[in-house]
This record gives structure tokens, sequence and C-alpha cells, in this order.
């Protein structure tokens, strides 16, 4: 069989090189650029070469926002799967309630995030919020603007509540997609209510939570407007995390060059984590 | 093992059934003996995996009882019945090994390890699957699969009967035989009470000591299969078993002959009662014989199967078909004649005994 070679050809993937040029590689470039550069101002750049990479890597700042960074993801990954999951298992799976509970659901998901964060803001305070008036009023010394533990568990808190709905509609997804074959067959062996979960719903949920564990994994450790909405990074720099902080570095303290190299280096940490993850997710339930 | 009696079974999708079509499954009343082998056949639709929903209890029936070895158990549930199920799509169990897969029922029952282990190889040796006992479930094709849930259900020495859900239905050809073989093999070997149901007549007729007809949410016939060909007790029974079906034709019936048109066919006896509704004559396919007596045909069409040949013709304004050997010739004025010992009277299509008949098939 003889093939027709035609150069050409390669014009066909032209319209989509555009478009990811415009949208993602020449942004990319202009910060690959300010990283390696730095400037007094006027428009003059001199060559830096990796010294901002290395000003950043060496700095105490840079390395607390990612440990409060890692601890936050943690710390809401293993709240929301599990909470995520017991919810959806707990849902119905026919009659009225199915409509009322999705709804239900996909409300959160539906706020806008800087609103999200105005609500527990509001929320919280001990003078007009909800929350925070009724915690005092139980005798609760709590205090999310002085307290760091309470900022700590305010933003956390807002989270699960804002995030929670997205593990329990995938959740619930994968387990609506479970034959009912599988549960008779189940019955009829005499499984118990947690080896049904362990041997049928959860190896069968494997697909949508590894998509769930990602994206929430993603999100939190790129969270910005909630924290930044409630508390600001505060107190101090207790909830300032990677994004709050780069935000400060490039807008507040005009530092383009360190912030660009710090873009760069908060990129590829989501890359290779996401890899990371995605790897070890794959191959946890395949062959061998 | 056990014996099976179904009291007045009767089922109903619906919460308050109205009219007969209401009913999924309308009055079964039958015993399905300790140790035979059944085949429920019947067409989509007909309740026969309603039927057997009901046995195992996944599902409970709106009215009747059900009762394994006198003992009622309608209100039990399913794992308290000690029942086996194979489905239509085998069920495994993904993430354990082929050993743990058997193992299970066992473990959730509490068995002691080292009978688990006993059980298990046994069975693995049954159902040739001892190489793959370390594997993971997952990667094994359609077969190995339905010999694992089919294998769930041997382990557990004591169930009172192992039931089949069309469990051939994604089994590549060839393996369907080896694994229809396989079943018999362990039903000779272990006597459960077995019951199976298909659509499929080549598969009820191969596995079953019995066969339950259904159709429209009634049992229609229960016989062997001798019975189910030799006298179908309903025109279904008549159209749905044998390839092609029973050939059936209008008739008047005085004393002991059939008036067909003009002509006159022999019974093999006076039928006992008097008859109502429509009276149909039945004769297989195989009972026609094709030659230079009887009634004139016209030849439409006839099909080479291989050992035998299949001729359609018309018969006055009728269609009927009879199978002839391969080697035989088709006159070229054909005519038909019916033996006489096979020809079946039908009464608003149901059988209608002769006199001196034995009342086997009557039950």
């Amino acid at each position: 069989m003889t093939k027709t070679w035609n150069n050409r050809a390669w014009f066909m993937v032209l319209p989509v090189l555009l478009l990811v040029a415009f949208s993602a590689v020449i942004p990319l470039m202009t910060v690959v650029n300010y990283s390696v550069q730095d400037t007094f101002g006027n428009n003059v750049f001199f060559w830096a070469g990796t010294e901002w990479y290395q000003d950043v890597l060496s700095s105490d700042r840079f390395w607390n926002a990612m440990g409060r960074n890692l601890a936050f993801s943690a710390i809401i990954l293993a709240i929301e799967i599990p909470l995520g999951i017991f919810i959806a298992l707990n849902m119905p799976r026919k009659g009225w309630g199915v409509p009322i509970c999705l709804v239900l659901m996909a409300l959160p998901l539906l706020i806008p995030w800087n609103v999200v964060g105005t609500i527990w803001q509001v929320f919280g305070r001990i003078d007009i919020g909800l929350l925070g008036r009724t915690l005092a009023a139980m005798g609760i010394d709590y205090n999310y603007v002085n307290d760091p533990f309470d900022a700590w568990v305010t933003v956390i808190v807002m989270d699960v509540w804002h995030w929670t709905s997205l593990v329990v509609l995938l959740s619930y997804a994968g387990l609506v997609s479970i034959p009912d074959a599988y549960y008779q067959a189940a019955r009829i062996d005499g499984a118990s209510r947690w080896a049904i979960f362990r041997y049928i719903q959860l190896p069968k949920m494997n697909r949508v939570l590894l998509i769930a564990v990602l994206l929430r994994f993603m999100d939190s450790f790129m969270i910005y407007t909630e924290p930044f909405v409630v508390t600001g990074g505060g107190p101090g720099n207790t909830t300032t995390f990677l994004s709050i902080d780069l935000v400060k570095l490039a807008i507040g303290e005009f530092n383009l060059g360190e912030a660009a190299a710090m873009s760069i280096i908060y990129f590829l940490i989501i890359l290779l984590l996401s890899w990371v993850f995605y790897t070890v997710m794959t191959n946890a339930g395949s062959e061998k | 093992m056990a014996r099976i009696d179904l009291e007045h079974i009767r089922h109903s999708y619906g919460a308050r059934p109205q009219s007969d079509a209401d009913w999924a499954l309308k009055e079964v009343h039958h015993t399905f003996k300790d140790g035979s082998a059944y085949a429920l056949l019947g067409p989509s639709g007909c309740g026969k995996t309603t039927l057997l929903n009901i046995i195992s209890g996944l599902l409970h029936p709106t009215e009747g009882r059900l009762l394994f070895d006198g003992n009622d158990v309608s209100t039990l549930s399913t794992q308290e019945r000690n029942i086996a199920q194979v489905f239509q799509f085998p069920v495994i169990y993904d993430t354990m090994t082929v050993y743990d897969n058997l193992a299970f029922p066992l473990r959730n029952r509490g068995v002691a390890e080292r009978d688990v282990d006993r059980r298990v190889r046994e069975i693995l040796e049954m159902i040739d699957l001892s190489d793959w006992a370390k594997r993971r479930a997952r990667g094994l094709t359609a077969d190995q699969k339905q010999k694992i849930s089919l294998g769930r259900g041997l382990v557990r020495s004591d169930v009172n009967a192992i039931l089949f859900d069309e469990p051939l239905t994604v089994i590549d050809p060839h393996m369907k035989w080896v694994l229809r073989s396989q079943l018999k093999l362990l039903h000779g070997r272990f006597g459960h009470t077995m019951i199976y149901v298909t659509h499929d007549q080549t598969e009820a007729l191969s596995f079953a000591d019995d066969v339950v007809v259904m159709y429209e949410g009634e049992v229609v016939q229960i016989g062997t299969p001798d019975e189910l060909f030799e006298r179908p007790k309903h025109t279904f029974v008549g159209y749905f078993i044998g390839s092609p079906g029973m050939n059936v034709l209008p008739v008047s019936v005085e004393g002991a002959q059939a008036r067909f048109g003009g002509t006159a066919i022999t019974l093999p006896g006076k039928p006992r009662t008097p008859m109502g509704g429509a009276i149909e004559l039945g004769i297989r396919p195989e009972f026609v014989r094709l030659g230079r007596e009887g009634m004139p045909v016209q030849i439409t069409k006839v099909e080479d199967i291989g050992r035998h040949k299949i001729v359609r013709a018309r018969l006055q304004d009728h269609e009927i078909a009879a199978i002839v050997r391969e080697d035989e010739d088709v006159p070229a004025e054909p005519h038909v004649a019916f033996v006489p010992e096979k020809i079946n009277i039908y009464a608003g299509s149901w059988r209608v005994a002769f006199e001196g008949e034995s009342e086997r098939t009557a039950a």
C-alpha cells in the first residue's frame, strides 16, 4: 500500500496551535520572560538568570506558604472524600427524593467563589454573624480575625461546605451505575453492609473517586478567592496560601521577577503532584 | 438441597392489580422435586425471571406461599433461604482473586478458614480454574467469570437450590456447549435442585429433566422434553418448541375423525370431552409425510439445512411445513398425510385428551 505524503496537511493543526498559543503558551512565556530578568522601571530589563528562582527556593516565606497549602489540601481531602462518599451512599436511588437531593447538593457549587467567601465572612463575624454570635453565646471563644486556629477552622469548614457536593455528585454517579445484579449476588453470598461497600461499591467508584481527588487537590492547592475574602491571609500570615502570597508579591510589592519565578515553580509543583496522584491511583487498582 | 413448593403464587409489580393484565405472574402452583434439574422456558416477558426471583427471595410474591422442604420461607430474606443464583451477566468481585471470590460466601458465613480452603480448592478443581486461583478476577474472560459465579454457588455445600437466570447469554457459542455439559455433569455429581431460566429451547431441552414452559405469566405445560414435543398442551408450546414449530390447522371433529376442508383425517382416538372454542389440529413437521397419498399441496419453498430438508407448502389456504430426509425426493404431484398417532387436537388453544389416553399428560 502506498501512502500519500503531503506536508501541507500540517496546516490542519494550525487553528488548534494558534488557540493554545494565545491561551496558554504565550502568557506562560511572558511569565518565563519576567522570571529570568530584573528591572528598575522605565521598561529597562537586565538578564538575571536563575537568581529569582534561587531567591524563591531559599526563602522561608515560600516554604511556609507551601507548607500551609499542603496541610490545607491534606485536611480538606481527608474530610471531603470520606464525607462525600458517606453522603452519596445515603442518598436515595429512586423516587421523589432524588431530584431534591441532587439540587440541594448542586447549590453550593453554583455560588460564585467570592460570594461563598462573603457568606462565611459575614456568617462567622462575632458582632453580626449567625455562627459567630451563636458560638459566642454558647461561651466559645471564637474569633477568626485574631485567632489563627479559628481562622483555619473557618476556612476549612467553608471549603468543606463549598466542595463536598462535588465529591458527593461524582460518587453518586459512580454508585448508580452499578448494576442491580451485583447487590443481589452480594445478598445471596451473605455479604455484610461493609463487605458490599468494600468489594462492590468502592471498586466501582474507583474511577470517579480518582477524578474527585484530582479535582479537589488541584483546586485546593490553588485556592485563593475564599480565604482571601474571609481572612485576607491573616491573622498575620497564618492563612496566606501560595496563591495569596503570589498576588501579594506581584501586585502588592510589585516584585515581578520573583513573582514570575514563583509562578513557574508553583505551576511545576501542581503538575508534578497531579501526575503522581494520577499514576498512583490508576496503578493501585490494576493488574499485578 | 430441597423440594420447592410454590403454592398459588401470584405477582404484580404494580401496587393494586385490577385486571388480568396487571399480573406479571398469574397463579403458579407447582412443586419442584428435590434434586431435579428444571428449565423455565418462554419468550421474553413471560414472567420466568419474576418466578425465579420469587424463589430466590429477591422478590416477594403479592400472593401465595413458598415452601422449602415443607417449611414456609415466603417471608425469609435471600440469605436466610440459602440459595445460590447465577445471573445473566457474570457478577464477580473485581478486586479479589479468583480464590477469594469463591471463599467470599463461606467467609461471610463465618466458616473456619481450614474448611474454606478445602471447599474452595475442591470447587476450583471442578470448574477448571485451579491454575487461576491467585489471579485477580478482573482480567478473566466472560466464561471464566461465569464459572466463578457458578462456583460461588457450588462452594456452599448446603444450598437449597441453584438458580440460573439465562447464564449463557454473554458466553461465546463454542463455550456454551462446554459450560452446559459441565453443568450437567455437576448436577449429576451433586444432585442440587437446579432451576434454569432461558428462552433458548435447545438449552432448556438439553439441560433439564423437566421443562416448565411459560407464556404470558402462566405455566402452560410442565413435562419432559419428549412430552413437550409429542403432546404440547397448548398451541403456544407447539409453536415455541421445535424448529419449525407445530402446524396448526382449523378442523371440525366427529367421533374419532377430524374434517379439514373436504378431507377426513383419522385421529388416534375419540376426544374425551365435549369441546368449546375453536377446534384445531396440531401436527409436527416431523410427522407430516410427503408423498403421493393424502391431501394435495403446492410447494412454495424447500430449505436444505443439512441432515434434512424443510418443505414449505400451501395446503388449501394454510401454510404447512414438513421435514423430509435429505435424500428423499419431492414428488411431482405432492400430497401430504399425517401420522395418526402424532396428531393432537386443541379446543380454544388447549389440548384435548383422547379416550384411553393415560392421565400423565393431563397434569
